[in-house]
């Protein structure tokens, strides 16, 4: 048995409510604690990433139920790189928070330990149930964090949050009930095995319970045209929230091809719900964030469509579904990310320190560290935008060439690099608005007091030098992720190993 | 009985769903509170509607109701339940804090005041 399997989850599991309950009162301890558990999950998520490389699924049967009757968890190229992905982030953010606001309301840390733990295990698990549990408990988790530090337009946004994640919930619950009603099981190996041989009868069930699996799929990752929730949310809360649910989509994404590839695979010769719709409407999301960027109002709106429109182009690499796209799309994942939460941290810094406009559009003074900060605000622009030299422009660039064999290819094309433009336009509007003009106006309102630049600053030049190893380090990367879509496309060896139990019972 | 079923998930869905689109927090509440009730039945019926089965197994039983989906819908009663109790503590915080049950991040009242 793979008993460090389970670490990941039960980490965080175990230091939350520690958290929590022992040391609340101490903020200090609370940190310590907190990174110490982010620092232990990312020596994990490097190990299993180490392990995974070489081309092995591990599984672990939970409680020792064999699967297709127990939860099993299973470790493959992929979900390797997720654990890595997020524990990377999620100690960057931290590091972030730890400068200040993890203090401006109670419980952060726990939350976002359960956070952690919540997307680790929908990383981790082979079961479509447990999926969405795993989604439950970063939900929950989320929900406390958009509204850390409070505000009436903050708890506003909140609601709206929640329930329209409620609502994708109730729909996840039907998808499953529908799927389970015809096939008997929600373990998603052992369903590739049943979906072949299921009766023509049962077909209209199942393609309504795998379209509406999408649909959920969707307005996690906020696809067109489920993508409203997302600016208000991204907007409305914290920046270190926002930065931190930069990989909230990415679960999203994440499932869609975990079902796509796994489930619904080419042996099972079934359409995933409506997938030939999901590059059309990823293209509108691209166009819908990248407007959005030109007509924001303020900075915290301009990353929240960024984000929207990152997805879109990420999502278009997803929908081609080779594995040269499929290489392709998780390169412009990782790299989206760590941009897009970069950003937000950036922008947060200067609603700090731009106490009379915060982060609106309107020409403002010189405030505190305003040429780190625009320098910074630059990197970030341009890193998120797909510009030379950062690894966006490297994303773009394979997406772009994945895409080639697709019908409309060109149209494609020719979207991407227009909505690059219009982004560049708004991106140059808002900096020179905020960061240039503002140079040489004198500051009116009272400097605000509280404006320590240590740890947050070292938080985002962690971010940025991540972004400048995945520009450098592009080569080894894209082996590495090569491999991943190989395997991905090559679902035989996943149910082998997630049924091998099951197999030598039944010969 | 299949057919009384159906059309207590319909009603139920159709209410919630109704309800939902008000622009109040206190009846989207009530909404969502409907439609987890409706998707729960439906969940537990996906293991066929029975009566007078067993869903453990026991000697000279042959004739059993799926457990399974029972075990789901506990799951799934669990977390809507504390779902909804979140999503109230933050619509009175909310309401206290912007004066206003009002889903919209602009409400009505806000609208009319800026036109002023």
């Amino acid at each position: 048995m793979n008993h460090w399997m389970i670490l990941p989850i039960l980490l965080p599991a175990v230091v939350a409510p520690l958290l929590a309950m022992s040391v609340r009162h101490d903020i200090v301890l609370a940190r310590i604690f907190s990174v110490g558990s982010t620092v232990a999950l990312l020596m994990l998520g490097m190990v299993s990433l180490g392990i995974a490389s070489h081309g092995e699924t591990l599984t672990y049967a939970v409680g020792n139920w064999d699967p297709p009757f127990g939860i099993v968890l299973v470790l493959d190229r992929l979900t390797a790189l997720m654990l890595v992905l997020t524990s990377l982030l999620g100690l960057c953010v931290l590091l972030y928070a730890i400068s200040g606001c993890d203090n401006k309301g109670q419980h952060f840390h726990p939350l976002f330990q359960f956070q952690l733990m919540g997307l680790n295990g929908a990383f981790l698990t082979g079961d479509l149930f447990n999926l969405f549990v795993f989604f439950e408990v970063l939900l929950i988790a989320s929900y406390g964090l958009m509204v850390h530090g409070g505000g009436g337009a903050r708890l506003r946004a909140g609601i709206q949050y929640i329930v329209i994640n409620l609502v994708g919930s109730s729909v996840f619950l039907v998808a499953l009930g529908l799927i389970y009603g015809v096939t008997g099981t929600l373990n998603m190996a052992d369903l590739a095995k049943k979906l072949p041989n299921i009766a023509s009868s049962d077909m209209a069930i199942l393609m309504t319970g795998s379209t509406l699996l999408l649909v959920v799929f969707a307005i996690k990752s906020a696809l067109f045209p489920l993508q409203f929730w997302l600016p208000g949310t991204y907007t409305n809360t914290s920046g270190t929230v926002a930065a931190l649910f930069a990989i909230m989509t990415k679960v999203g994404v994440y499932s869609i091809i975990r079902v796509q590839s796994v489930v619904f695979n080419e042996a099972g010769k079934l359409p995933f719900g409506v997938l030939d719709w999901m590059l059309p409407a990823a293209a509108v999301t691209l166009c819908i964030g990248m407007v959005g960027v030109v007509a924001a109002r303020s900075l915290g709106q301009q990353a929240s469509m960024m984000a929207l429109a990152s997805i879109g182009t990420l999502l278009i690499a997803v929908s081609a579904s080779t594995p040269q796209s499929h290489s392709a799309g998780l390169y412009y994942m990782l790299h989206s990310t760590f941009a897009v939460a970069a950003l937000f941290l950036i922008i947060d810094m200067v609603i700090i320190r731009r106490s009379g406009e915060g982060d609106a559009l309107t020409e403002g003074g010189r405030f505190k560290h305003i040429g780190l900060l625009g320098a910074l605000f630059f990197l970030a622009a341009i890193a998120v935008l797909g510009m030379p030299p950062l690894s966006g422009f490297i994303g773009k660039l394979l997406v772009m060439d994945s895409i080639r064999g697709v019908t409309g290819w060109a149209w494609i094309w020719a979207l991407i690099l227009l909505t690059s433009l219009l982004g560049m336009i708004g991106f140059s509007s808002s900096g020179s608005l905020v960061f240039w003009k503002s140079l040489s106006v004198d500051w009116s309102h009272d400097a605000p007091q509280d404006t320590k630049t240590g740890l947050s600053v070292v938080s985002i030049g962690l971010i940025v030098g991540l972004l400048v190893l995945l520009t450098g380090f592009a080569g080894p990367v894209t082996t590495y992720l090569d491999s991943v879509a190989a395997q991905l496309f090559d679902p035989a060896q996943y149910l082998d190993a997630v049924l091998k139990h099951s197999n030598e019972a039944t010969p | 009985m299949e057919l009384l079923v159906a059309t207590a998930i319909a009603m139920m869905t159709a209410s919630g769903i109704y309800l939902m689109l008000r622009a109040r927090t206190y009846t989207v509440v009530l909404g969502l509170t409907l439609l987890t009730y409706a998707i729960n039945l439906f969940v537990f019926c996906t293991g066929r509607l029975k009566t007078n089965r067993p869903a453990i197994i026991v000697d000279g039983q042959t004739d059993y109701t799926d457990p399974l989906p029972q075990a789901l819908v506990l799951t799934a009663i669990v977390i809507s339940f504390g779902m909804t109790a979140l999503l109230l503590v933050l619509a009175v915080r909310s309401y206290f804090e912007s004066d206003g049950d009002h889903v919209d991040l602009v409400g009505p009242e806000e609208v009319v005041a800026r036109k002023r």
